[in-house]
């Protein structure tokens, strides 16, 4: 029985490596077809990837090794994130080694050498950057605790693959307190991926990036890792959110091949749908300025701070 | 956790709507959109109260049901509407707390009602009777909205949106108040809203403004 | 019958005035209108005096010791104010500061404010009573901006929300006392309001949501009566009106309010067995009556002189009902009673003067007396009267109040002593320099009414050397009833 779960462990990962810069490519081409543009292949992320990894590296001279490891440890944490969610299966192997507030301080972690990385070299961009970057996560942060904290009040567990598992099996409630938590967590999820309407992904405007601010000094197989990091961060994201909210699909327990194997084609229909939901957001949204992201993030924190006293009082 | 019958989760459903449009309201500038949210408000109300009249079979709530529908969905939006295009009052920007600071303390709110609300529920005997600490919520948002505003019309929305608050309370906790007194108190609001449209262009007529800015000259000591 | 045509009159009358309100004929219906509802308030009063408790309407309406004597007081300071206000309106008329239009509006409102309180005062029903406190205060708004000035507005406005917001408050606090009520009478619907049914019950009625209703209800009615902090609408509303609407506010409408007030703290305390109402109520009885009583100094208008003044006996008569018991409760009744009666003929006093100076700014009112000796004269007895100096009524009710109070509440005498002297030299100073000295008064064509005033000073007299035995009797089974202490 233990060769199926590190099986099914190292699926989830492979398939998560795989399936990001894929689903990256997904939304960037829904994006396209919704604004009327012509769509670049689903495949470009992958293809700016390898382009990448086949470039000699320019290192900054004042860059300290901090700068240098950094996107390794950017890369790694989101790749153990991707081992502990339960995208495929919720009978992981790591998934018992981390719950869901772990994985909170996993995504922190990254963030933290991220914006130290960016600050390292002494730009100007970079140090702009990682400011804001910490103001973002500094507010989504708590947003992103509290959905968490509903989902495991619902559920009396902080460990992400047993919620996922009750919140499947329980009988199916019209339940207010899911529903606000779900909308916190979108703005959490769009903010901390550098989406609009907190940062546009697809410009390197000065004055109003945050992500791309960060990256601007790497070059090659370093920036090829943290855009994949990038890429994996988004789908982590997605996974958390279908875990919470949409858990119907994955594997629940003790599971053959064939179990999953439709887990992992729902998880391609989930992904298949949520790109074109999240690229329906973006393009319906407008960039808001800087400083009115405190105020986006306020709102999601109050949509799941809502969702936990509705929680609280109706009990659904 | 048991499940609850499908009736009652979505009149829990259309709690939270209450409340999340209270916070709305909180949180809204424009004058017209308030008004439009009042008319939700009332509109939520007006579908919880039929659904509690079918589920209960109280016949006096299907009447109470079509008296929110005439008076705060119809009526009190169209007559407020109007008072907005007479009077040109459109915006409502000079909050007393920047948006955020007031959501947070609308948060703070909520908390001070649930805890309010907790005596009440326990005593309530409704099968609806959780949704009381939504109610009182509703209300005390009301009334943070109308203490944060500068603007006359957006305090009356939100002394409308606090009459809301009580009737759902009432509703949520006895299936709603005797016939006689519900009648009584929808006849003073409209009467109320009647009055204070006559004010209002009493108030524009002085000061070519609605701004309550111009009302604070009675001091104690003058 | 009678209880028909005490409601029915003013109603009737409401209907009518706003057809015929602006005839030249009209103040005087009024009047006629108003002495029609006295008398059905002392033909209902008679029988009473027969008949013992009674209620009409499937127990709906009821009349007790306790309001009784509040509706013939009301019917009766209705009539007195319909005709002190028909010299007065004729001369706002002339002096332009009102249109005819507006003098309809006027005497329509003014029956149905007297309607609404008799309502609030007969009901057995909680609901209703909460209804017909709103519609006074509705129907009092528009009368508040009869001028129409930038202050009358400010002053409606404020009226109208604080008092709304307050009153909110209380329908929130009546829901609790039904939620309560339902647990224990069924959920037969129209019972459970019903005062005399919970009044029944009230020893089983659920003691946490009951404290909590009374919060509700006491802050919501609070607000009527002028309760600090929640006062401030009510200098305004009194200074800014029409005196007529001035006296009938003060003299009225906050008896109306405490009534309320008094009603549902019967209920709690009953329920409670716990000291929070009576604290509740002597606290910001206390508060009032100290607050009031020091921003008496910094007033220069005379009507919102004596509206302060009226925060602060409506302080006393909290106070009073706070401590409770039979004398503390005897002794409040019978300031409700004088104080109506005082204030009100302070306010026509106080409104001839100053429509005679053409300015309610005390400093320009001088030497009322050369000119106007009635005036001037009514103006000081019922200052004086409102004081506390003997042998007016006010001195009885007070000292009653302040003698319970020292055996009591001995911490509070003090307190109220200082007050009540503080107030005694605000007032009485400014009145003196107004009636006496250097004239600046003129003459006016019309002549003023001041039968009023001194019927009402002539009947403060009387309570105060001796009070008719079957008021005394009520007033104590009133006592009885609202217990405490």
């Amino acid at each position: 029985m233990m060769t199926i779960e590190w099986f099914t462990q190292f699926l989830a990962v492979a398939a998560a490596l795989a399936a990001a810069p894929l689903f990256l490519g997904w939304v960037n081409q829904c994006r396209a077809w919704l604004q009327n543009r012509r769509a670049p292949s689903v495949l470009l992320v992958y293809r700016g990837i390898r382009k990448l990894f086949h470039k000699d590296a320019a290192v900054a001279e004042p860059a300290s090794r901090l700068f240098i490891f950094t996107p390794y440890i950017v890369f790694g944490t989101m790749v153990v994130a991707a081992a502990i969610i339960p995208s495929v299966s919720t009978r992981l192997p790591f998934g018992t080694a981390a719950d869901a507030i772990a994985l909170v301080g996993l995504f922190a972690t990254a963030r933290v050498f991220m914006s130290l990385a960016a600050m390292d070299i002494g730009t100007a961009f970079g140090s702009m950057g990682a400011r804001r970057e910490m103001m973002v996560g500094f507010l989504a942060e708590p947003a992103l605790l509290m959905v968490i904290f509903v989902a495991s009040l619902i559920s009396m567990t902080t460990a992400l693959p047993v919620i996922s598992e009750r919140l499947a099996t329980q009988a199916l409630t019209l339940s207010p307190s899911l529903a606000f938590t779900g909308v916190a967590f979108t703005m959490v999820l769009l903010a901390e991926n550098a989406r609009i309407p907190i940062d546009n992904p697809a410009t390197h405007l000065e004055l109003t990036m945050i992500h791309e601010a960060m990256l601007l000094e790497y070059s090659a197989r370093h920036l090829a890792l943290l855009e994949w990091a990038a890429a994996l961060k988004l789908l982590n994201y997605a996974c958390i959110g279908f875990a919470l909210f949409l858990p119907w699909g994955a594997a629940m327990g003790e599971a053959g091949p064939p179990a999953l194997l439709t887990a992992v084609a729902f998880l391609a229909l989930k992904l298949l749908v949520a790109g074109v939901a999240l690229a329906l957001i973006e393009t319906l949204s407008a960039k808001l300025r800087v400083f009115r992201a405190p105020q986006f993030l306020a709102t999601a924190y109050l949509f799941a701070s809502l969702g936990l006293l509705v929680h609280l009082l109706l009990g659904a | 956790m048991t499940a609850q019958p499908f009736v009652l989760q979505i009149l829990n459903a259309l709690a939270a709507l209450l409340l999340l449009l209270s916070f709305a309201m909180l949180a809204q500038r424009r004058v017209v959109t308030l008004v439009n949210l009042l008319a939700l408000q009332g509109a939520v109300l007006c579908a919880a109260t039929l659904l509690l009249a079918w589920r209960t079979g109280e016949a006096h709530l299907y009447f109470s049901a079509a008296l929110t529908l005439c008076l705060k969905v119809a009526f009190l939006p169209w007559l407020l509407h109007r008072l907005i295009r007479r009077l040109g009052v459109y915006w409502d920007t000079d909050t007393l707390l920047d948006t955020t600071g007031t959501m947070l303390v609308g948060l703070l709110v909520v908390v001070f009602a649930f805890g309010l609300a907790q005596p009440i529920s326990a005593l309530a005997s409704t099968a609806t009777r959780s949704a009381v600490g939504i109610a009182v919520a509703v209300i005390l948002l009301a009334f943070l909205t109308m203490i944060t505003r500068r603007k006359a019309m957006s305090q009356v929305v939100g002394f409308l949106s606090m009459e809301n608050g009580l009737f759902f309370g009432a509703m949520s906790a006895t299936y709603g108040m005797p016939m006689i007194v519900e009648l009584g108190v929808a006849l003073d609001v409209l009467v109320a809203m009647l009055v204070l449209g006559v004010f209002f262009f009493q108030i524009r007529e002085q000061f070519d403004s609605l701004d309550l800015e111009h009302l604070q000259s009675l001091k104690e000591d003058r | 019958m009678e209880f028909l045509a005490l409601l029915g009159t003013p109603l009737a009358g409401a209907l009518a005035l706003a057809w015929f309100g602006a005839r030249r004929r009209a103040p005087e219906a009024n009047a006629a209108l108003s002495l029609a509802t006295l008398a059905a308030a002392v033909a209902l009063t008679v029988r009473v005096f027969g008949a013992g408790n009674l209620t009409f309407f499937h127990e709906q309406f009821f009349i007790d010791p306790f309001n009784v004597f509040l509706v013939t007081l009301t019917a009766l300071v209705g009539f007195t104010t319909s005709m002190f206000s028909r010299p007065y309106m004729r001369v706002e008329l002339d002096h332009g500061r009102i249109s005819a239009g507006r003098l309809r509006l006027y005497h329509s409102m003014y029956q149905l404010f007297i309607a609404t309180m008799l309502l609030a005062l007969t009901t057995n029903n909680l609901g209703l009573m909460w209804v017909a406190m709103e519609a006074a205060t509705l129907s009092t708004v528009l009368l508040v901006t009869l001028y129409r000035t930038p202050a009358s507005l400010e002053a409606g406005w404020k009226y109208f929300i604080l008092c709304g917001v307050g009153i909110a408050q209380a329908l929130f606090g009546t829901i609790l006392l039904y939620i309560a009520a339902e647990k224990v009478l069924g959920a037969e619907g129209v019972s459970a309001l019903l005062w005399t049914h919970l009044n029944a019950v009230k020893a089983q009625l659920e003691p946490r949501v009951l404290s909590l209703a009374f919060v509700f209800l006491l802050v919501g009615y609070g607000t009527k009566v002028g309760l600090a902090p929640l006062h401030n609408w009510l200098p305004d509303a009194h200074a800014e009106g029409p005196t007529p609407i001035s006296a009938v506010l003060s003299g009225l409408l906050l008896n109306v309010a405490i009534y309320a007030v008094v009603r549902c703290k019967i209920l709690v305390e009953g329920s409670l067995h716990s000291p929070l109402p009576a604290q509740m109520l002597m606290g910001f009885g206390m508060l009032s009556v100290v607050l009031a009583s020091f921003l008496l100094w910094r007033q220069r208008d005379i009507k919102r002189l004596f509206a302060y003044s009226s925060i602060e006996h409506m302080g006393i008569i909290a106070f009073a009902f706070g401590m409770g018991g039979a004398i503390a409760n005897f002794a409040a009744l019978l300031h409700m009673t004088v104080h109506s009666l005082t204030k009100s003929a302070i306010f026509f006093a106080a409104g001839h003067a100053a429509q005679k100076s053409g300015t309610q700014i005390m400093e320009r009112i001088r030497g009322l007396v050369t000119v106007s000796p009635t005036v001037g004269w009514g103006l000081m007895l019922g200052s004086l009267a409102i004081l506390g100096m003997p042998p007016f009524g006010v001195f009885a009710s007070e000292f009653l109040i302040l003698t319970t109070a020292m055996r009591e509440q001995p911490w509070a005498t003090p307190i109220l002593l200082i007050a009540l002297g503080v107030a005694f030299a605000a007032i009485f100073g400014r009145v003196q320099s107004m009636v006496f000295g250097e004239t600046t008064v003129k003459r006016l064509p019309h002549t003023p009414a001041l039968l009023p005033v001194f019927l009402h000073l002539a009947l403060v007299l009387m309570l105060g050397l001796f009070i008719p035995p079957y008021l005394a009797e009520w007033y104590r089974a009133a006592a009885r009833m609202i217990g405490g202490g």
